[in-house]
């Protein structure tokens, strides 16, 4: 009496209010116990913080919504004022942008470049389209990242930290191709849109949105946006094609896009579905913690019925 | 009595020091041409080494923003990691299924998979832009756990542990102490168990990273399955390098071997190849399924299509028919004309997935080919593998016997 059951020592783990001759469960002697014990719990720590829980990205954070800007193309005159806004905003080169020969070709953005305005000829004649960073409401990249320096802001935001390690994987799960990174320095930084997030902070829009001449941006929760964006269709539906690019891209994303032309047209891969982009490894991520529990048990099995049979072979004094 | 032995300890101890000192000189002649070929590369690379460390990726490689993984993460690691694959599938075979045939080729496979994951997997220092970050993900500013790469860090950093923990009562035989070589040994089956758990789940969750380059990876190879197939193919890629590096090891170090091993070596040959036709069979079979449920008939008459179907039949079928038959007729040149086959295809797939069929319309003049200082680093990384594989085979017990009081212990 005055002694726990075995099964709760079990549990109870560095107790030491038991004696060890009476810990004899199913014939495994204590050591052998432990031993498999120490084991299961190794693979379990580093097991356990690999358990995926919900994504990090959720469509609302904390009662907040997110924030997002819906591009009109068929009101952008291509006069790349929100290229320079967004230099002047982040430092980084202004263009000149009196200079239309850039329009010539289909420029990607880039270390330096944030956003760009390309020109695509098109069903409808000339038509300009403004491309950067989407903002998904649940990113690739972000999902990507080990160290979390790719973040989600609570305002929608997706934006870049330094505690980045440079494996460029964010770039590899990128279904826009977004993140760029600075492969001629020493202390690379991945560049890309970051919405402004450092503006939304202080209660202002987007550089790229506040200069805009032709109202062909705008910005405002992604419901209301997309509200606006189907007022816009029915008023004018010979004006759109009946469809909100990013609505339901990837799972949505945070930049929205009316056309007056099939989205191919525009530089637009049509081809990449509904599902959001971390759910493409979550099938795996899943089956991470049940591996890392079975496995090690089949395996402690297997290895344990193998010894046994040594022990009997070898207490008959049969042939070995 | 007791008394005895800790004195013996105490002595030996002290002894250690000069030991180390005495083994750390070079055996044997240094004037090879293995090393007069091999010393300037690794030379070289240690110089580029710096030099990308300094500049930059940019100036070393020629990756660029359309193709951000190149050679050190498509080659060294996805392939440097299949092929090490042979130590986790071994371990399970001599360890947990206790068959000894395989006994004196564990260690040198153990050996091989740590030093293979201490330098391919090492590749990715060189590779992140931002390497003094390195330790980020294990000591956590933030820790990215819905990230397949963090899974990734983690496993490799301890299925490093587990291997060299597998190893070690090598390292106490060779310095003689008795006491730290019997605890190191009760901890093999551990580390085995823990091993093979990581190995499973890192090798597919190399294939898990390009779940999220869906639409990058073309369709013939882009499919859910993939960490499923990376983790299948590399139990052959795995079994078939413990062949072609036996086939070298066996001649380089054929004074260690003793007779009896010799003998038996070639048992051990068919039973691997027996292992890696099972495991390639299953490989080429879920690979036809998945390609019959893709639907993508139309995909094969393109040039992609013929790549792919040089992948699955010259480079998966017709090696896993010639191990079949290699076992059959006990005929090793078919053996191991198998297992190079098999090897080329794991770095033809690996490289298809990573380099190759990723943004595959992208043109020619535009795509990633790897820059010279890339493949020479890449040289320079294997080399400096191969001089530390010899280093510890030429003094610890890897082929040879270990000593008698060990052998009581074990």
């Amino acid at each position: 009496m005055g002694q726990p059951h075995p099964g709760l020592v079990m549990n109870r783990g560095g107790n030491s209010n038991w004696r060890g001759e009476e810990f004899n469960l199913m014939g495994i002697d204590r050591r052998t116990f432990l031993k498999g014990l120490g084991t299961g719990i190794a693979v379990a720590v580093p097991g356990s913080s690999l358990l995926t829980g919900s994504l990090h990205a959720k469509e609302v954070v904390a009662g907040k919504e997110f924030m997002g800007v819906l591009v009109d193309t068929t009101r952008c005159i291509g006069c790349r004022s929100c290229e320079m806004a967004c230099a002047e905003a982040h430092g980084m080169p202004v263009p000149d942008i009196g200079d239309t020969s850039v329009l010539e070709k289909t420029r990607k953005t880039s270390v330096t470049q944030w956003t760009v305005v390309n020109r695509y000829k098109t069903d409808k004649g000339e038509v300009f389209a403004k491309k950067q960073c989407m903002h998904c409401n649940q990113p690739g990249c972000v999902s990507a990242c080990l160290v979390n320096a790719m973040k989600k802001r609570t305002d929608g935001a997706v934006t870049w930290d330094s505690n980045c390690m440079g494996c460029r994987f964010c770039m590899i799960s990128c279904p826009f191709d977004i993140p760029k990174f600075e492969y001629n320095s020493a202390a690379p930084k991945i560049q890309k849109c970051s919405l402004c997030w450092e503006r939304l902070t202080k209660g202002q829009k987007p550089a790229c949105v506040e200069a805009c001449p032709a109202e062909a941006l705008a910005f405002d929760t992604r419901r209301e946006l997309i509200e606006e964006a189907n007022r816009r269709i029915y008023r004018e539906s010979g004006k759109y094609v009946s469809h909100i690019y990013g609505e339901r891209e990837v799972g949505g994303t945070g930049y929205l896009y009316l056309s007056g032309v099939p989205f191919e047209q525009i530089g637009f891969r049509t081809d990449l579905g509904t599902t959001s982009y971390p759910e493409f490894s979550k099938g795996f991520l899943y089956s991470v913690p049940i591996v890392l529990l079975l496995w090690p048990a089949f395996l402690i099995g297997v290895n344990t019925i193998t010894s046994r049979k040594d022990e009997l072979q070898s207490r008959e004094g049969g042939k070995r | 009595m007791n008394t005895v032995i800790a004195a013996e300890e105490k002595r030996e101890l002290k002894d250690i020091a000069v030991f180390i000192r005495s083994e750390l000189k070079p055996k044997g002649k240094l004037l090879t041409p293995f090393n007069i070929i091999s010393a300037p590369i690794i030379l070289l690379g240690a110089i580029l080494v710096v030099y990308r460390l300094v500049k930059g990726l940019g100036a070393v490689t020629n990756l660029s923003q359309e193709f951000p993984w190149g050679i050190w993460i498509g080659f060294d690691v996805m392939v440097g990691v299949a092929f090490a694959g042979g130590a986790y599938v071994l371990t399970f075979v001599v360890y947990i299924l206790r068959s000894d045939k395989y006994h004196s080729i564990i260690r040198a496979t153990v050996l091989n998979g740590l030093l293979a994951y201490v330098f391919y997997a090492g590749a990715i220092f060189l590779d992140l832009g931002r390497w003094w970050n390195i330790a980020n993900p294990l000591y956590g500013n933030e820790f990215g756990v819905n990230s397949v790469l963090f899974l990734i860090a983690w496993h490799f950093l301890l299925y490093m542990i587990a291997e060299f923990v597998e190893f070690s009562p090598a390292i106490a035989e060779w310095l003689g102490m008795r006491k730290l070589r019997k605890f190191l040994g009760s901890l093999t089956v551990g580390a085995v168990v823990v091993g093979i758990a990581l190995s499973t789940l890192h090798q597919a969750g190399l294939g898990a990273l390009f779940m999220m380059a869906k639409g990058k990876v073309h369709p013939l190879w882009y499919t859910e399955f993939i960490p499923v197939l990376f983790f299948v193919s590399s139990i052959f890629a795995g079994l078939s390098m413990v062949i072609f590096e036996g086939s070298i090891s066996h001649r380089v170090f054929s004074d260690k071997i003793s007779h009896e091993e010799h003998a038996a070596y070639d048992d051990m040959l068919v039973g691997l190849s027996k292992g890696c036709a099972v495991a390639m069979f299953v490989y080429f079979f879920a690979q036809v399924l998945i390609f019959i449920h893709g639907w993508h008939w139309a995909l094969l008459n393109t040039p992609m299509g013929y790549w792919y179907l040089t992948e699955m039949i010259g480079l998966v079928a017709i090696p896993c028919f010639l191990f079949f038959q290699g076992v059959r007729y006990r005929n090793l040149l078919l053996i191991r004309t198998a297992a190079i086959l098999a090897m080329i295809g794991i770095i033809i797939n690996r490289l298809n997935i990573s380099i190759i069929a990723f943004k595959w319309w992208i043109p020619f003049s535009e795509r990633y080919f790897p820059s010279w200082m890339e493949i020479v680093i890449t040289l320079a990384i294997i080399l400096t593998e191969v001089w530390v594989f010899r280093w510890i085979a030429n003094r610890m017990p890897v082929f040879g016997k270990s000593p008698a009081w060990a052998a009581e212990t074990h």
